[in-house]
């Protein structure tokens, strides 16, 4: 008879290989990291480039250039990119985020040599015209609309306004923001942004050397600079004094709560740690706000908390949607959560599950060659080097129960959170 | 290509191996053959309710998530019309912490009260999170029994009414589980960094001495062919007007499976498909179009879906619709756009190769269908389809007296 009331013995985890990747620089300064692995026969490539100065007056020009990027060039019209593109099940992309835009391909390695050419047209001769610009500008201010109708969105548009202010962090697009959207500006901007000497090639996938051929002859020898440098400065984050936001929702059934802080980034000596703590916090499903708020309390489906890391900043945050006719009761189980890690020392077996938590968690995000790229991105945009992951897993390991209390009251304070209800309070 | 090792235990228990030694993890997924068209009509939302209950403690485990988060773990669920699907993933070297945790909730609950207290209120905020509280949120509670008047599927997962999920009693929790949660109703695969010849021994070790329980035999009332124009019209806060209109199609293992699901993808799979280029972009009559099919076991739904820009009234975009349907029916697909769609199928399941847990998944799914093997063969059902097929599935599908349709009127 096997006892089932006792838990198999259990390893830890000792070595997380990270691949690296291997670089080559072209001659116009574009520069392709590349990852060999895998067995099926194709590729994933990324384009990538940082976003231009945020212009107040016009806001919306990074976000919109990046998005309209598949919608014609000199040479083909949105149509025909879009027929090329799907008839040889490829898959290409375009992504904005807060410091970089980017294109994604993801392509049968047989079929390369016909889906790259439309990938270095739309990021050399891309036109916007007018008639696909009108059909952007209707659709996203309809699709907008909707999202204006959604607690949570609402309420992170508050957030990020508090802690970022009038910055390309904060700025939340207004459906008339769309009408003043022009392709003059939208041409000028293309060409200061799309331009090798601001590009990075991420590629993985099964490479062959024919395909580092391809992508030298495609973006190397036949894609110039412009001659203008790329304005990629960002001004500093404005944080407002205003700590409160409540925007009532007199019918809702739920309220959307979002708090947190601008805090630092994935560069600073104390984010590893501050993961850990994030993590107790509200970072996996066993998390203490979990555990409390719903798995106790049964207020909600779902609450969390975490960091993000840009370029210039980063940010803790506390998210969830609860139940309108506990919302006052959900907010003071948070702020009781956090005054916990400040005054109470986390006993060494909850540490020691989320140490292995974490562990595993970072095994298995390397899934596949793709999620060794993207380990990559995080390190390379963040001016970082291999050495960072493992600072994180010796952090991991070895921080202490006093260290994270010290963390908890450094860091941690309920009352400077910015705190943001959507809903009824 | 997706190779396995596939064998029964003694209780009916079937395992199936997948060895994929490129990664240092591994994947344990349970499908059991039980799903939201399995429930009482008077008790629905029950099956997804009870997956909440999987994580409430088994008979002989207090808590089901701490110990596997210990060993580096993480897990989650699924509840479908027709399937409940459990997944964990961790390093390959705990695997068998995962083994020790399924077989104990397979073997018994641990049926608290408490627990299901918990999670009948966590299930009532989803059913407010998910479908009551978000701009049409609650298409599914009303399309669904538009299209189907006697099949299980005419309610939702979640449910039909939050009354439902209130009333739930631990003794119906007791009867759900004893009648789907057996060895004989489930199916296992375990994938990645693993043996065949470890998993066997993990296997009988673990989920031999299970009981297998009693055979569930489903009998469930099948969904007359419709002849008959369904339609409803809702006015609610909500800030665009909505067109759905649904169809009733085949159940997945019909062989009109396959240029039906071509179908969908010449009408909206990327931007080259013909309800975007036609409608949105040439004709600027949606701001958003889209058409996609349920595949489930028993009869599915085929539904398209547009908002209509602010200018358009809903009769004119419905008839945009149909017109896009229409050429379905009375015009061949051109050989290219065939091969578009196919090509883009094919390398979708390449695409998905690269994910061990999709691996394990559709390979739970497709032993479900009869043979895991399936999996491997998929693409060919998909090449042989001829335009001529496709044109008489449309003519089949694509009926007024086969359709239900429902728009929302902002308020």
């Amino acid at each position: 008879m096997i006892d089932r009331k006792l838990a198999p013995i259990f390893k830890g985890i000792d070595n997380i290989n990270l691949l690296k990747p291997e670089h080559k620089e072209l001659s116009n300064g574009c520069n392709i990291f590349y990852f060999n692995s895998g067995d099926q026969e194709l590729v994933r490539i990324e384009w990538i480039f940082n976003n231009l100065h945020f212009d107040r007056t016009k806001p919306l020009l990074n976000m919109a250039v990046n998005t309209m990027l598949t919608e014609g060039t000199t040479q083909l019209s949105s149509s025909q990119i879009a027929d090329k593109i799907d008839f040889y099940g490829a898959f290409l992309q375009v992504d904005y985020g807060f410091d970089h835009s980017q294109v994604t391909l993801y392509s049968l390695n047989k079929h390369l040599q016909y889906t790259l050419p439309v990938v270095q047209d739309i990021l050399t001769a891309s036109v916007f015209p007018d008639k696909e610009l009108n059909t952007f500008i209707r659709n996203q201010q309809q699709k907008l609309q909707v999202n204006l109708q959604k607690n949570d969105v609402v309420a992170r548009r508050l957030f990020n306004k508090a802690i970022y202010g009038n910055t390309i962090y904060g700025y939340n697009a207004e459906v008339d923001d769309y009408e003043n959207l022009r392709r003059e500006d939208m041409l000028v901007h293309f060409k200061q942004m799309y331009q090798p000497s601001n590009c990075i090639i991420v590629v993985s996938g099964k490479i062959e050397k024919q395909t580092i051929d391809l992508l030298t002859i495609v973006f190397g020898n036949n894609w110039e600079n412009t001659g203008e440098t790329a304005n990629t400065i960002q001004s500093a984050i404005e944080t407002a004094t205003e700590h409160f936001y409540f925007n009532e929702k007199p019918e809702a059934l739920q309220s959307a709560i979002r708090m947190g802080m601008p805090v630092f980034n994935r560069t600073h000596p104390d984010f590893p740690a501050l993961q850990v703590l994030n993590t107790v916090l509200g970072g996996y499903f066993g998390s203490r706000l979990m555990a409390n708020i719903r798995e106790d309390k049964g207020y909600t489906y779902g609450i969390g908390s975490g960091l993000s890391s840009f370029k210039q900043t980063g940010a803790f945050f506390i998210a969830t949607e609860v139940g309108a006719d506990v919302c006052k009761a959900a907010v003071n189980e948070i702020e009781k959560e956090i005054n916990i890690l400040k005054t109470e020392l986390i006993s060494e077996e909850e540490l020691d599950l989320v140490r292995n938590y974490m562990l595993g968690s970072l095994l298995g995000s390397l899934e596949n060659v793709f999620s060794h790229a993207d380990k990559f991105k995080n390190l390379y945009f963040s001016d970082l080097d291999y050495d960072y992951y493992e600072r994180y897993t010796v952090t991991v390991k070895t921080i202490t129960a006093d260290q994270l209390l010290q963390l908890a009251n450094k860091y941690f304070s309920y009352d400077r959170l910015y705190k943001v209800i959507v809903g009824k309070y | 290509m997706v190779k396995f090792n596939r064998f029964t235990l003694d209780n009916g228990l079937r395992v199936i191996v997948h060895e994929d030694s490129t990664t240092p993890m591994a994947v344990v997924n349970i499908l059991y053959d039980v799903g939201s068209r399995d429930e009482n009509p008077e008790q629905t939302g029950f099956a997804h309710l009870f997956e909440h209950l999987m994580f409430g403690g088994s008979v002989n485990i207090p808590v089901y998530d701490e110990p596997l988060q210990r060993v580096g773990g993480e897990n989650n669920a699924f509840t479908s019309n027709d399937i409940t699907n459990y997944y964990i993933t961790l390093p390959s070297s705990n695997l068998e912490t995962a083994f020790w945790l399924e077989s104990d909730r397979m073997l018994s609950l641990a049926f608290s009260e408490k627990s299901l207290e918990v999670q009948r209120n966590v299930v009532i905020e989803e059913f407010k999170q998910r479908y009551l509280n978000q701009p049409y949120g609650d298409v599914w509670l009303r399309l669904r029994p538009m299209v189907y008047k006697q099949h299980p599927y005419r309610w939702d997962t979640i449910g039909k009414n939050i009354d439902h999920i209130e009333n739930a009693k631990i003794d119906d929790v007791k009867a759900f589980f004893k009648q789907h949660y057996t060895p004989q109703n489930a199916i296992m695969v375990v994938g990645g960094d693993v043996s065949t010849e470890r998993v066997k021994q993990l296997a009988e070790k673990w989920f031999g001495p299970i009981p297998p329980g009693e055979k569930y035999h489903r009998n469930l009332p099948q969904e007359p062919t419709q002849y008959e124009e369904r339609r409803e019209t809702v006015t609610a806060k909500v800030p665009l007007n909505d067109v759905y209109i649904a169809f009733q199609m085949e159940s997945r293992l019909n062989k009109a499976f396959y240029p039906v699901e071509l179908i969908s993808d010449i009408l909206s799979r990327g931007n080259s498909s013909r309800l975007y280029r036609s409608l949105v972009k040439e004709k600027h009559i949606f701001s958003e179009v889209h058409a996609y099919m349920t595949g489930n076991l028993d009869k599915g739904m085929f539904v398209c879906e547009g908002k209509p820009l602010k200018d358009i009234p809903v009769e004119v975009a419905e008839a945009a619709i149909w017109e896009e349907l229409e050429k379905l029916k009375t015009t061949a697909v051109p050989e290219d756009e065939l091969t578009k769609v196919k090509n883009k199928t094919e390398s979708t399941m390449i695409f998905s190769e690269m994910s061990l847990l999709d691996k394990a998944m559709n390979l739970a799914y497709y032993e479900l269908l009869g043979d895991a093997d399936k999996l491997n063969h998929e693409i060919d059902k998909f090449l042989e389809v001829t335009p001529q097929q496709i044109q008489e599935e449309a003519t089949k599908l694509f009926r007024k007296d086969n359709s239900s349709t429902l728009i929302y009127l902002a308020e």
